[in-house]
């Protein structure tokens, strides 16, 4: 290897993935580098553009953009790009921005993809989108990005620079033309300093001075002063500044001591653009901890739905950041019954104190904190045995439509089942509540199973949670001792069967708008979550969630060794597949949906999507084994309805 | 460097009239192949023709009494360098390798002790450079010793037009009316030399002073200058020496 080779090596090797490759594939990637010099401001890569390297940042920063130009993810020294258009299709998916003066260092894909198929770690690196942007979501989740995000994340262009001589009318122009709301006032000097930098034209200049339009209204207009003075003489000379790799808590806090709403960022001395207090309040909305205070501090229906843009906005970002599917359900479900307590809230201030106790419970995936971006909604109404329809009707069906009405103005879409706490059916006392459970076990039918897949997932929301958890109680202790209802259940569950042919080729489906496409719900999470409540079911267990449910389940014999792992993995990995679906929908302006063409993921995701779809085949089969109709029931058989094998 | 003020007056040679006379003239056949290959068209925009950064490290500054000691060399163009295909080379000095040339190169008498002579590398270094216009930082150094290693070796020398990012810099940063301005104030001038230079650019920092690194630092120093200060449009007799 070459000695400037070694330079490049040494630089690379302290960055993942590559500081925990092997020497020989190191040496490899660092054999075939080449390099190119972009000046900041440059357009680094267009939007379809053929790609036939992997981007390494040698120096200097970049951005990339959503197609809607919207600001995507900013990366610096160490950090690779490019890689999932090269796994993709080797067409560029966002445009990519030099923000400082770059040296990018350029792998060919042929040597970038023989590491990957010899280097696990570093394959499932770029499969995921890089572990390190999975570890900073999960300190994310802790402390919601204030103290980990560093400042240059927030700074979107480069700050307009006059000279203390400059008038106070040509800098209001200046600030005018580049829509901020200051300038930096800089100045040529002799010497070298710890305060200078050096500019373009390659002289000494140094930050002396900020003036913004707060200034134009309290120094300026209210002294009187003329438009000829020159900015100099106006400008505070007292520049709190902060260092672009510091954290935006940091930011804040200065912002706070110092009573200061713009914070010139520096790299090293050099101005690389100026933090305003709303960029900080601007990028925390982004992050779903403060979605669900903002919630909470909503006052009407109207103004919770205008917040539900947001919950887009978030999603799309922590899969971005390569959250996995557990921590963007989670947050999702959060935020839904965020909005759901709320709505109940408001209803209470409006409607007055419920005259009985009632428990407002969520069913189906919100439940089980499962729901995906596009979710219905599917709630329910239980209330206290002293309910009397005749007086206290009214007050709750008011609740229920306030509620519903709320959730389908904030993008949760009325359930299309009337699954909902509106219908009269689904508001009812305590005691009609456990009568449907114990008539759905005792005697499951074609109607009562196809509810068995929503009803039997429940948890409370607001209320007397003790009620739902009554009705969880309940079905924990007749389930496991209810043959005939567990044997329906797991006829059912084998109603939607995963689209793998003979030869494990994919079998399109063959109705609707989304021909020769694969529903990921109808035959994959959604079958999949069925069959593991089956044997949740018949162990007892009390969980909701899909992995609550599999942890009760490994504690039993049900399942045989190896695959409780095995449903987990093809339960991640169908819910990511699908969930990066979606958020590419999104990005693109589209509707999310749940169906994929096979022809628009890679060759390894097929693979991965095979194996977890013959998961869900295998274990299907294993239903009908181990919950068989007891005999002298078969003639009593209603099916489910839809056809089962 | 020694002309301050007259530096775009100064006399530029006719580079493919002089490359035509050599292709004649030359005695030696690799050097008549050398000349034979000639010049892209002066009027050939920089973006489209193939370079070659090119550094020595030398034992002194006099190419009549220090040698080369090491030659490096890394292909390039505006779009892409290629350090995988560079070269480099150890070579034995004539003359004696002196203590502080040692200390600031890096080379070691032991080094040096097994190392080839420069006639060894003359075959290569040609092929190498053939077709490629050649970028050095501060073309005097590296056009005197190649000359003078030719002349010893072979007998006849060889001269070339270079690309001199030191040059282009100080056309930036010395000639232009505010920095003589400078100096008629008695301000400091700024500095030309090959880290220096790359500092305004951002380009990051590299140890300096082996052959190698200093040629990949000069190919990635002319991507940046053409990028600031001339575009991919540039004719290339606009810029080469």
């Amino acid at each position: 290897m070459n000695v400037e080779q070694l330079d490049i090596r040494a630089h690379m090797a302290q960055f993942a993935p590559f500081d925990d490759l092997p020497d020989e594939l190191l040496d490899r990637l660092v054999g075939s580098v080449e390099v190119r010099y972009f000046q900041a401001g440059s357009e680094l890569l267009v939007k379809d553009q053929e790609i036939d390297s992997l981007w390494y940042i040698r120096s200097g920063a970049v951005e990339m953009y959503f197609r809607s130009g919207r600001l995507f993810n900013r990366l610096d020294e160490g950090d690779i790009f490019g890689y999932s258009d090269l796994l993709r299709n080797r067409r560029v998916r966002y445009p990519v921005n030099a923000i400082e003066d770059t040296l990018i260092y350029f792998v060919p894909a042929d040597v970038f993809e023989s590491v990957c198929d010899e280097d696990d770690d570093f394959s499932e690196f770029v499969d995921t989108g890089g572990q390190r942007l999975k570890g900073t979501v999960e300190q994310q989740r802790d402390d919601s990005g204030l103290m980990t995000t560093r400042v240059r994340r927030l700074i979107t262009r480069q700050p307009k620079m006059v000279e203390a001589t400059t008038t106070l009318q040509e800098a209001a122009r200046e600030m005018r033309d580049g829509n901020t709301t200051c300038v930096l006032v800089v100045d040529v000097t002799d010497t070298q300093s710890a305060y200078t930098f050096t500019g373009r034209d390659g002289r000494n200049w140094q930050l002396s001075g900020i003036l913004t339009d707060r200034d134009f209204c309290t120094r300026v207009l209210a002294e009187g002063l003329s438009p000829e003075t020159a900015v100099g003489d106006v400008m505070s000379s007292k520049v709190i500044v902060v260092q672009s790799d510091e954290s935006v808590y940091e930011a804040m806090l200065s912002m706070l001591r110092n009573q200061v709403h713009h914070l010139p960022v520096l790299h090293r001395r050099q101005p690389m653009g100026v933090l305003h207090l709303s960029d900080i309040v601007r990028h925390e909305t982004h992050s779903s901890l403060f979605l669900v205070n903002n919630i909470f501090v909503q006052n009407t229906a109207a103004q919770l739905a205008r917040l539900s843009s947001e919950v887009q906005t978030g999603f799309v970002r922590m899969v971005a950041d390569g959250a996995n599917s557990e921590m963007v359900s989670r947050s999702l479900a959060t935020i839904g019954r965020s909005f759901t307590q709320r709505l109940l809230e408001l209803a209470e201030s409006e409607l007055g104190p419920p005259p009985v106790p009632y428990c407002f419970m969520v069913l189906g995936s919100m439940a089980r904190e499962e729901p995906t971006i596009n979710a219905d909604q599917d709630n329910a109404l239980v209330l206290d045995d002293r309910y009397d329809a005749e007086q206290h009707g009214e007050y709750f069906e008011s609740l229920a439509r306030f509620v519903c009405d709320g959730l389908d103005a904030c993008g949760y879409a009325y359930c299309k089942g009337d699954v909902m706490a509106i219908n009269p059916r689904w508001r009812q006392p305590l005691h009609v509540w456990k009568r449907y459970f114990t008539e759905w076990m005792d005697e499951p039918n074609g109607e009562r199973l196809l509810h068995s897949s929503i009803f039997f997932d429940l948890a409370p929301v607001h209320g007397e949670s003790p009620m739902v958890e009554a009705l969880q109680d309940l079905i924990a202790d007749l389930a496991p001792q209810r043959p005939v209802f567990l044997a329906a259940l797991a006829r059912n569950a084998k109603s939607r069967t995963p689209p793998l042919g003979f030869f494990r080729t994919f079998v399109m489906e063959q109705d609707g708008e989304h021909r020769k496409s694969i529903n990921l719900k109808r035959r994959g999470t959604a079958p999949l979550t069925d069959l593991v409540r089956v044997h949740a079911l018949a162990c007892g267990s009390k969980a909701q969630n899909s992995f609550a449910r599999l942890d009760d389940i490994a504690n039993t014999k049900l399942l045989a060794e190896g695959v409780n792992e095995r449903l987990r993995y093809a339960f991640e990995f169908l819910s990511m597949v699908r969930i990066r679906h979606q958020a590419d929908a999104i990005e693109k302006g589209q509707e999310p949906d749940n169906s994929v063409d096979p022809e628009n993921i890679g060759s390894r995701e097929r693979h991965h999507l095979k194996d977890a779809f013959e998961a869900i085949s295998n274990a299907q089969k294993f239903l009908s084994f181990r919950y068989t109709m007891p005999a002298g029931r078969q003639g009593k058989r209603t099916g489910s309805g839809k056809g089962a094998p | 460097m020694s002309r301050r003020f007259g530096f775009r007056r100064q006399a530029q040679p006719n580079w493919p009239d002089y490359l035509a006379a050599r292709a004649t003239q030359a005695a030696d056949p690799r050097l008549k192949r050398y000349f034979e290959t000639g010049l892209p068209d002066p009027a050939t925009p920089i973006s489209e023709v193939p370079l070659m950064a090119m550094d020595f490290e030398t034992t002194g500054l006099d190419s009549h009494r220090h040698d080369i000691v090491s030659v490096g060399l890394v292909p390039f163009t505006l779009d892409r360098i290629r350090p995988a295909e560079g070269k480099y080379w150890v070579l034995a000095p004539r003359r004696q390798l002196s203590d502080e040339s040692v200390a600031f190169h890096h080379i070691t008498h032991a080094e040096v002790a097994d190392a080839p002579d420069f006639a060894s590398i003359i075959d290569e270094l040609l092929a190498q450079i053939t077709g490629r216009l050649v970028v050095v930082h501060y073309r005097q150094l590296e056009r005197s010793f190649l000359d003078a290693a030719f002349r010893e070796r072979v007998g006849e020398g060889l001269l070339m037009p270079m690309l001199d990012t030191m040059s282009l810099e100080a056309r930036i940063h010395r000639q232009s009316w505010w920095a003589r301005l400078r100096r008629w104030a008695g301000r400091p001038m700024a500095s030309i030399r090959l880290h220096e230079s790359r500092q305004r650019y951002h380009l990051p920092a590299y140890t300096g002073h082996h052959a190698l690194v200093d040629s990949l630092a000069t190919a990635e120093l002319l991507q940046a200058q053409i990028l600031y200060h001339y575009s991919w449009d540039t004719p290339v007799s606009a810029l080469w020496r």
